[in-house]
Formats: structure tokens, C-alpha cells, sequence
């Protein structure tokens, strides 16, 4: 939780708690919502045959693929939905989709 | 005190020179009959470095009042104009400006709207946005849309309001007519609005906002009530305001302008520019020793409940000129409202709606007499209240 | 003068009825009385007939409307009298003011006005050619109304004329017009 804003239990808030225009004071606090659970499938990357063209980083909806200095570095399990659009996208079979009921406990 | 300038101005030409006068950081603009002498004058004094502006050319109102959005929420002083069609096109983001608190200042030059296709005076265009959440002024001359726009500049950006307000002059008749003005001096009017004192800036980079957000059923449905409250409690600030800027242009500010409505048997609610052609037949009506009054709606948005029901409490009967129909309503939005402040109240007295002057039709003293004649049948049961066209052939 | 005077203008689009209008209503305002000057909207089309209207008095003028009964119509073309019922709704008493080179006896007859009425002729468009060298006969015209009817005197007129057209136009140009009303002044015949 961010130490700015409390929003925790902003679905009992009243009309007076909300911030003048409903904005949110904190911005970027998307991160600390965690989407992961949403999934039912989840992307595995074979890293050794990855050639870096960062198509799946270009193409996640939702930011869950993490890139460092210009290369491919994993996937945040946190965020991703499942969607399987960066395995679609992987020209190089180094994304596949498998099941979330196969990997749990991993 | 304040240096005067007597000069023979529109009201077109009256609005832009408060806008110059409250250099604005943006002003976003689409051209649009007969507003745009407003923003062509302001483009001049931008183009001249008379003003510090921005001024951001579309190629929609759709886009004018989204870029409005933008900038306000960025914590510019942000106004815009518009009329008519532009006004219509702009509806989905004027409901986004107030529900996103946004102090836009945009002067709308009130006309009919399509079809058939008309560019003159009628109400049909602003009555379309009345539920939109912002405050709605109406002048009825082009004085008064200069002190209009002056307040609108000061009520929407005071921290106690926080909505975009719509100062708005009747098309032609009070934006293109020439008539005698008055002009404060530039520095009381700067000290009068002074500058904008954002909240929540998106260029606030240490402390960044995420706005325009999304809310879920019950969110929502809280921030709505937010919004309502927000525009009932701007009634006694725009009063303040209103008032200060009264007493240093000696104009007075009244929600209702009334004439004499205290002894008044017969009244006719009217707003904007016909207002002075129902008090030059009441004066008449006077002179001959019938009661008769006049009640012109200045502030529409917040509506005047209680100053409304004060000044017609006492009447035997009220007319009330609509320049705008609610096809297929019972009566047009300034009667209805009407009805609902005075029945609210306990009182009940006989209404008679007129609808009058739709796409600038000349509006005769005649119809005036018309309408006091009128009441006083109404008043003794010999005709109904029916919604009436005033002056079709 | 402390009652309301309601001009009407009679035009076609481009002769300058609407400058008329609002020079009159000008050099009222420069008296420090109270003006309207506007023209009555439509589509603008060059030749078309059109009205304009300027209401001067020396209290707060409230009414907003088209002037329907003037004291004063001004006519700056006429051959709009075959189409246009200039004199509909003239004031008893009221003028008429006629840009033509007829003569008031002959304009009267084709006014067909009653005897109350005042007819005046000027040939504005005449004049305006020999001094503003372009047909333009507004400035003249007003000439005319001032002499004929007194709503404006010529002095007020001439220092107005000077000082707005002084930041516009160059000196010929304003000294063309200011002979256009001193001719006009003098010319102008009412009966």
C-alpha cells in the first residue's frame, strides 16, 4: 500500500471523501492492484532462444513483461492476466501458454 | 476607485475584453455564429502580446472543449466560447469538464439550433446544457456580459466551487448590437480575478495525479452526490463574489433581478435580453395603475429557488417566457422549474408557459401587452394555462 | 431631446447602412446619451435589401428588439421603394430621408405618405462620388438626418468623424468626408 493515499476501503468511502474532481492523488498506485489472480494460463519464457526483439513488451496490454537495458528480463506474474498475446506474438517459440493448474505450487 | 471607460461596444466585443483583461494561460477556440467575434477579438490582442495566452486552434468544438480539459486540469485559466451546433457537439466532455471540477469559463452566444438550419437568438442550445453541472449566467445586456464574465472567471476558480461556468449572451441581439458600454481599467479588473491557484495540477510533478479516473457503481454514484453538493454550496459564493464585483463597478448583482414583483398582481419570469422589453410594457401597465412585474433570471445554474419564490409569492398570476420548448413536455424548462420552486414552497398561483422569439424572432412590445393581458384572465379562470407559442401566426 | 428616437435604416448589403447606424449612435454616446445601433441579421448578400436600426436616447435604453415603428427612416437607395415598404409603421409626425436626386415634392408623391410626414432628398450617392470618389452615401446621408431632424448636431458629427476615422484612414479620406457632410448639410431638402 502507498504511503500517500489510502485507498483501501475506498468502495465504503462517502461523497465528502473523495478528492475535489475524483483524481487520484497517487498516481501510478495501479501497481499495488494485483491483476495476477485474474489468470487462469500463464506465459513461460524460455530465455536461451530469446533474441531480445522485445515484440512481447511491445505488445502486453498490461506492462507485465519487464525489460532491462534493452532486454527482455521476465515476467511479472503480479500483473499479467493471461492473456496470451505475447506468446502470439513471439516469432521465436520462446513464449509458450500453460496451464496455471499445472505450474501451482511451483 | 476605478478608471471608467464609456465606450459603444457588442457584446461580443465586451466579453473578449474581459477575457483580455483576465488573461487567460489558454484559450482553446472553434468559430461558430455569432460567437466568433468574441474569440477573433481575442486572437488580436493574443497576436498583439496584449495577453500572455496560449491560444489553441481545433478543428471541433468536440476537440476545443477536450483540449479545455486538458489545459484546465494542468492548471491553466482556461476559457473557450461557443454557440449553437458547437455548443450540442460539445456535450459529452461539457458533463466531463464538470465532473472533473474544471474552472473552464466558456461565454456562449445563445442561439437555435438545426433544423432547419438558423443562426439567431434562442435559448434551445444553453437549456440543452443545463443539466451538464456547470453554473449558467444569462445577461441581458452587453454590460452585463462583461460583469458576467468577470465574476464566471472568479466563482469557477474559487477553491470553493471548482466547476466551469457558462457567462451566456443572447445571439445578435445582445452579441452583435451595439451599445453604450462601461470598462473598468485593467488593473482593478486584475485584482479582481487575480490568478489561478490550482489544486490537483497535473504539472504538479511532485506530486503527480492520475485524473480522469474510472468509478464503479457505488464510487460513482458518491461523486455525483459530490458534484450536486458542490453546485448548491456555490450559490453564496457566486453571491460574494457577485457582490464584491457590484461594489466596484457600482452595477448591482442579483440572482433575480426583479421589478417591481413586491406589489405585483401580474408577473413575467423572462431571462436575458428580453427582459428590458417586458419592463418597458410593465412601466406602462404602471403608469395606467395595473400591478405588474418583471422577474429576470440572472443565475439559472445554480437555479434561484428562493429568490424566485419570494419576488412571485405574492402574484395572481405568472407568465413565464420560454425561448426554448421541451418538445413533448408539459412546459419548457424555465416554467418547469417554476412550478417546482413555487409548488415545493406551498404556493400555488396560475402559470401560463409561453414559448417566444425561437430562431430570433423579433419579440414585440405587442406580445408583452399580450402576456399581462393574458394573466389577468388567467388569474380570473377565463383561459388555462396552457403552453402557448407567443406571436406564430 | 430626452424621449427615445427610433431610426430605421433601408439599405441594400454594402452601402453602408450598419456604419450609418452605428455613427449616429456614436456621436450620441460622444453627447454621453445612451445608443443601440444594430443591424437586422440575415444571410449577407451583397445587393440584398436589408434594415438596421439605432435607437438614441438620453436615459438606459432596455428594450432589445427591432425597431417596428421609427420616428425617422432613412432610405440610402431608392430603388427599394418599388419592393420594400420603407415607411411601414413611421411614427405620426415621423421623417423620411431619402438618398435621390428627386425632388421631396416628387418623393413625397412616390412615398404616398400622409401630410404629418416629412419627406427629405438628398443625393447622398451624387455627393459622395464628387468628395469620397466612391458610391457610398452613408456618411452624407447622416448629414442630411442631422440638418433634417436634429437628433445629432453636425459639430458632434464632424469631431466624431474625425476622431474615429482619424486612426483608420488617411487625411484625404477624411477630409472627403467631412466636405461630403458639410454638402450634404447644405443640400439636403425637406418638404
Amino acid at each position: 500500500m502507498s504511503d500517500k493515499w489510502n485507498v483501501d476501503d475506498f468502495t465504503s468511502w462517502k461523497s465528502e471523501d473523495f478528492p475535489i474532481g475524483a483524481v487520484c492523488l497517487d498516481a501510478g498506485n495501479s501497481v499495488e492492484y494485483i491483476t495476477g489472480g485474474w489468470r487462469n494460463q500463464r506465459p513461460i519464457w524460455h530465455a536461451d532462444d530469446c533474441k531480445h526483439c522485445l515484440l512481447c513488451w511491445m505488445h502486453c496490454p498490461d506492462s507485465a513483461i519487464q525489460a532491462k537495458d534493452g532486454q527482455m528480463a521476465g515476467i511479472d506474474y503480479d500483473h499479467c492476466k493471461g492473456c496470451g498475446v505475447c506468446v502470439h506474438e513471439c516469432k521465436f517459440g520462446c513464449l509458450e501458454m500453460v496451464l496455471e493448474a499445472d505450474v501451482e505450487g511451483e | 476607485m476605478a478608471d471608467v471607460t464609456v465606450l459603444s461596444a457588442t457584446g461580443n466585443t465586451m466579453v473578449a475584453e474581459a477575457y483580455r483583461q483576465a488573461d487567460p494561460d489558454v484559450c482553446v477556440a472553434y468559430p461558430i455564429t455569432p460567437q466568433t467575434t468574441i474569440v477573433e477579438g481575442f486572437a488580436k490582442y493574443v497576436a498583439n502580446g496584449q495577453v500572455h495566452t496560449r491560444f489553441v486552434t481545433v478543428e471541433s468544438e468536440h476537440s476545443s472543449m477536450s483540449a479545455c480539459v486538458g489545459a484546465a486540469q494542468a492548471g491553466a485559466r482556461t476559457f473557450t466560447a461557443t454557440s449553437s451546433q458547437g455548443l450540442c457537439y460539445m456535450w459529452e466532455v461539457l458533463h466531463i469538464a464538470s465532473g472533473m471540477r474544471l474552472p473552464i469559463v466558456m461565454a456562449n452566444a445563445n442561439r437555435a439550433i438545426s433544423a432547419p438550419i438558423n443562426i439567431h437568438c434562442d435559448h434551445s442550445d444553453i437549456m440543452g446544457a443545463r443539466d451538464s453541472g456547470w453554473i449558467i449566467f444569462f445577461a441581458e445586456t452587453a454590460q452585463e456580459a462583461y460583469d458576467n464574465t468577470l465574476i464566471a472567471v472568479r466563482v469557477a476558480e474559487d477553491k470553493r466551487v471548482l466547476l466551469p461556468v457558462m457567462p451566456t449572451l443572447d445571439g445578435f441581439i445582445t452579441t452583435h448590437a451595439m451599445e453604450r458600454c462601461e470598462l473598468l481599467d485593467d488593473e482593478t479588473v486584475k485584482n479582481f480575478v487575480g490568478e489561478r491557484d490550482a489544486v490537483n495540477s497535473l504539472l504538479d510533478f511532485d506530486n503527480p495525479i492520475g485524473a480522469g479516473m474510472f468509478a464503479a457503481q457505488q464510487p460513482y454514484f458518491e461523486i455525483k452526490k459530490a458534484e450536486r453538493d458542490a453546485i448548491d454550496a456555490s450559490a453564496p459564493v457566486i453571491k460574494e463574489i457577485g457582490d464584491e464585483w457590484a461594489s466596484i463597478c457600482g452595477r448591482p448583482f442579483d440572482f433575480v433581478d426583479t421589478f417591481e414583483c413586491d406589489d405585483a398582481d401580474y408577473i413575467i419570469v423572462v431571462l436575458g435580453s428580453c427582459a428590458g422589453n417586458a419592463r418597458h410594457v410593465a412601466r406602462e401597465l404602471r403608469d395606467q395603475g395595473i400591478k405588474v412585474g418583471v422577474a429576470r433570471i440572472r443565475v439559472f445554474r445554480p437555479f434561484p429557488q428562493q429568490e424566485l419564490v419570494d419576488a412571485l409569492k405574492g402574484a395572481k398570476a405568472i407568465g413565464v417566457l420560454d425561448r426554448s420548448d421541451s418538445f413533448g413536455g408539459e412546459y419548457a424548462p424555465v416554467a418547469a422549474e417554476i412550478c417546482t420552486c413555487l409548488y415545493r414552497a406551498g404556493v400555488n398561483i396560475p402559470i401560463k408557459d409561453y414559448i417566444y422569439g425561437l430562431g430570433g424572432a423579433d419579440v414585440t412590445l405587442d406580445q408583452m401587452r399580450q402576456v399581462y393581458t393574458d394573466l389577468q384572465a388567467l388569474a380570473d379562470g377565463k383561459i388555462d394555462g396552457d403552453l402557448t407559442y407567443l406571436g406564430v401566426q | 431631446m430626452s424621449e427615445l428616437t427610433e431610426i430605421r435604416w433601408h439599405a441594400r448589403a454594402g452601402q453602408g447602412a450598419v456604419t450609418a447606424a452605428k455613427l449616429v449612435a456614436e456621436t450620441a454616446l460622444s453627447q454621453g446619451r445612451y445608443m443601440q445601433a444594430m443591424p437586422e441579421y440575415g444571410p449577407e448578400r451583397t445587393g440584398a435589401p436589408l434594415k438596421a436600426f439605432t435607437r438614441v436616447c438620453d436615459t438606459p435604453i432596455e428594450v432589445h428588439n427591432n425597431i417596428v415603428n421609427p420616428k425617422i427612416v432613412v432610405v440610402l437607395d431608392e430603388t427599394l421603394l418599388p419592393i420594400v415598404d420603407v415607411t411601414e409603421g413611421i411614427l405620426e409626425g415621423g421623417t423620411v430621408i431619402l438618398n435621390s436626386r428627386m425632388d421631396p415634392a416628387t418623393a413625397r408623391d412616390q412615398l404616398n405618405v400622409s401630410s404629418d410626414i416629412t419627406v427629405a432628398t438628398v443625393d447622398a450617392s451624387g455627393i459622395a462620388m464628387d468628395t469620397i470618389k466612391r458610391d457610398i452615401p452613408n456618411t452624407p446621408i447622416v448629414a442630411a438626418l442631422s440638418k433634417v431632424t436634429g437628433v445629432i448636431p453636425v459639430d458632434d458629427l464632424k469631431e466624431h468623424v474625425r476622431e474615429s476615422f482619424g486612426s483608420k484612414f488617411s487625411q484625404d479620406v477624411i477630409d472627403a468626408n467631412l466636405e461630403s457632410v458639410d454638402r450634404a448639410y447644405e443640400e439636403v431638402q425637406s418638404a
